[in-house]
């Protein structure tokens, strides 16, 4: 059990830099997620951190170690990776005994902690199988039996589930959640999938471009995410982003757009009141725009009109894909609602939830300006 | 549509009867000789002599049956008549009856001179197996010692053994070192190739694969000339080491095609859990390359015993002699004496058919080595 830092890690392979400048403080007990498109840099820095890749600057910290030089055996970590990497001539048993036979261990120690580790995975009747005899989701759960039984400080899981089908794939994600409450050790999980992310961590490192865009809970990443990037990739339906410009007219601050314009609620013109004429990003999520017949009360209302493109029934709502002026948008509204494509709805924003990104700073990591 | 689909399928059929019609051919060129050789080496010297080897198969032939002499009172320069017990009569002058007459199933032919005045008589009969088989082939051959057997006409000769046994031994001796050596260096270095980063892997790759050109017909001299500096020449050291050098580039260019399609997570896995690159290679990468390992060791096990040319520049003749070099000299002191060069040639058959059958089924598999992911 151990903390893990990067400190001003930087990954250069020639002229490609991979990561660049990543800071992370991970806590010990945490579970971080890192997310992010792929491409992105997060398995290279989940491999940076097993001693896979070497780092170019910086430093990375297991506890008070700094590890840059350590060789992987040597750092304490357990790693799953995404094809499990089973040995495919040695049985489940002695591929979970491997890494123990190597560090000497007592037979007797071995055969308990893997007897063990099987129990608690379910693996008891599968210990003399060789992995091409199992399932994908059994394969799975040895990998992490071969991770478990080495009592690492640190556990890293590089897509572990994207092998499985999706129904597994949400059986083995509470199954991961659950094994972390238990063994009580730092996980960091690798992920492209921003469902999974939002559903294991306590926190959640969204990256692009080698970049760690915003390090916060889940709940704060959905709320207040730091940029267009992280706003676009947590949730789905993403968010609906309209091009517009603020425009202050007396005491009121308004957002306009081509096709509407609506006023930013009292509670919060003040932040955007300098803002005068400047482009913007103006985001609201798919859940925040309601059929006005059933909006919920206690919201602020600012109506607009848009034009139905497609309608998807889900039961429990209706995704409705609209146009307003030039730009498309989802609005997830009640199932009562009835409306046929073509047809000009109207249809309100919830002010009290909506963000706005200021375009004129750097465009591949614009501030959040609220 | 169904119409089609049967066409199709017609053709199909006709088209897989046409490729196992030459498959059955090229298997009967190839089977058909060896199978000749095979009869040979257990028959009886004289016999091979006077008959070929299809003749140990069930057949008709001619057999004497009677021999009539002229009857009383018949001119041998007039037209003859000879009357066989059960009535059968052959007619004819002189002339006609020598070069044979044929009644029903008989065949009557006239002995020798006309002074003789006898007519042997032959029938068309059927022959079994010819059983007349013996194992003194392979003794002779093996043995070193002087042997005896019967020449054409049946008189004995007595000829000096060629002591194959002995040469057996040595091709061993020689095979075995020139193929386990080369396996584990080029294992050692394929794994290097594939998996170990140091400065100038992909150039010494390069010219590791580029040695698979050279011919060893041009290469045979300086390495003899080295052989000599190192006084190794005649000796098996010589000659494991020469095998072992012709062999290293095929078998590392093999082995490091299979080994660079193992899956990189299963290494990088093996390192987290505390493998160091030597455990690593022993635990995974040799266990995991098993299929071309065993396809290297079929090639580089017939090459190795089937060679004549490197066993003879460098281990020459004498006591060191290998199979291929006594079977070559067998052929020049004995190129008579089919019965001991078809044993012999047997006996140099048998280790390559046993290696080949033991791991035929990763030969298969292993050509495919590299080619196929799975």
């Amino acid at each position: 059990m151990a903390s893990v830092t990067y400190n001003h890690v930087w990954k250069r392979y020639g002229d490609v830099e991979v990561l660049k400048d990543v800071q992370l403080e991970i806590n010990d007990k945490e579970f971080l997620v890192l997310v992010g498109p792929s491409g992105c840099g997060k398995s290279t820095a989940l491999r940076c951190l097993a001693g896979l890749e070497e780092i170019t600057e910086g430093e990375i910290l297991i506890g008070d170690r700094v590890v840059n030089d350590v060789s992987p055996k040597d750092r304490d970590i357990a790693m799953v990776f995404q094809s499990y990497a089973l040995y495919p001539h040695m049985t489940v048993f002695d591929n979970m005994a491997f890494g123990l036979k190597l560090r000497k261990m007592p037979k007797a120690d071995i055969e308990k902690r893997v007897n063990e580790a099987a129990a608690s995975l379910g693996l008891e009747r599968l210990l003399h199988r060789k992995p091409r005899e199992l399932s994908g989701g059994q394969r799975q759960r040895v990998a992490l039996g071969r991770a478990i039984v080495r009592n690492p400080q640190v556990f890293l899981l590089d897509e572990p589930l994207s092998n499985l089908d999706a129904k597994l794939r949400v059986q083995t994600r509470s199954e991961i959640s659950k094994l972390h409450q238990r063994l009580q050790t730092t996980f960091i999980y690798v992920t492209h999938d921003q469902v999974e992310a939002m559903t294991m961590a306590d926190r959640i490192a969204v990256m692009y471009k080698g970049i760690v865009q915003q390090l916060d809970t889940p709940q704060n990443l959905y709320n207040s995410p730091k940029n267009l990037f992280v706003a676009g990739f947590i949730g789905s339906p993403s968010m609906n982003f309209f091009n517009a410009k603020i425009r202050t007219d007396g005491d009121n601050v308004f957002v306009d757009h081509p096709a509407f314009s609506v006023q930013i609620p009292d509670s919060r013109k003040e932040v955007y009141r300098s803002m005068n004429g400047k482009d913007v990003v103006f985001g609201i999520r798919p859940e925040n725009i309601h059929n006005p017949e059933f909006a919920p009360p206690g919201i602020v209302k600012a109506a607009i009109q848009a034009k139905v493109d497609v309608t998807e029934l889900m039961g429990n709502e209706i995704f409705v894909y609209c146009i307003a002026g030039n730009t498309q948008f989802v609005a997830r509204v009640d199932p009562r609602s009835n409306y046929t494509v073509g047809q000009t709805i109207d249809l309100v924003f919830d002010m009290t939830n909506f963000h706005i990104f200021d375009l004129s700073t750097d465009a591949e990591n614009p501030e959040a300006v609220r | 549509m169904a119409a089609k689909t049967k066409s199709y399928e017609a053709q199909k059929r006709m088209g897989q009867f046409f490729v196992n019609l030459v498959l059955v051919i090229i298997a009967l060129i190839f089977f058909v000789p060896i199978f000749g050789i095979f009869i040979t080496s257990f028959r009886q010297s004289e016999t091979i002599f006077n008959s070929g080897w299809w003749e140990f198969f069930p057949h008709r032939s001619w057999k004497e049956v009677a021999e009539l002499k002229l009857p009383e009172g018949q001119n041998t320069s007039d037209v003859m008549t000879f009357t066989l017990d059960d009535g059968t009569e052959f007619k004819g002058d002189y002339q006609t009856l020598k070069s044979g007459v044929a009644v029903g199933n008989y065949r009557g032919v006239y002995h020798g001179a006309k002074r003789t005045k006898t007519l042997k008589v032959y029938e068309r009969r059927w022959k079994g197996f010819d059983l007349n088989l013996t194992l003194e082939n392979y003794e002779n051959v093996l043995s070193g010692k002087k042997i005896t057997y019967k020449g054409e006409d049946g008189s004995l000769l007595t000829r000096n053994g060629s002591d194959l046994g002995k040469s057996f031994l040595n091709s061993l001796t020689v095979t075995i070192p020139a193929t386990i050596i080369p396996i584990l260096i080029a294992a050692f270095a394929a794994y290097g190739f594939a998996w170990l980063n140091f400065r100038g892997r992909k150039l010494m790759f390069t010219v590791v694969v580029a040695l698979l050109v050279v011919p060893l017909q041009i290469a045979i001299v300086p390495v003899l000339q080295d052989l000599t500096a190192m006084k190794l020449t005649g000796k098996f050291l010589g000659i494991w080491l020469s095998h072992t050098g012709f062999g290293l580039p095929l078998a590392i260019y093999l082995l490091f095609n299979y080994i660079s399609t193992i899956p990189r997570d299963i290494l990088e896995s093996a390192f987290i859990d505390g493998a160091s690159n030597f455990t690593v290679f022993t635990q995974l990468i040799l266990p995991l390359s098993v299929p071309s390992i065993a396809s290297f060791t079929i090639f580089q096990f017939l090459w190795v015993w089937n060679d004549y040319l490197v066993a003879l520049v460098t281990l020459g003749g004498g006591k060191n002699e290998v199979v291929t070099q006594t079977l070559a000299n067998m052929v020049g002191t004995k190129g008579n004496d089919w019965h001991l060069l078809t044993s012999g040639a047997f006996v140099s058959m048998v280790i390559p058919m046993i290696v080949f059958l033991a791991l035929q089924r990763y030969f298969v598999r292993g050509m495919m080595a590299g080619s196929v992911k799975g």
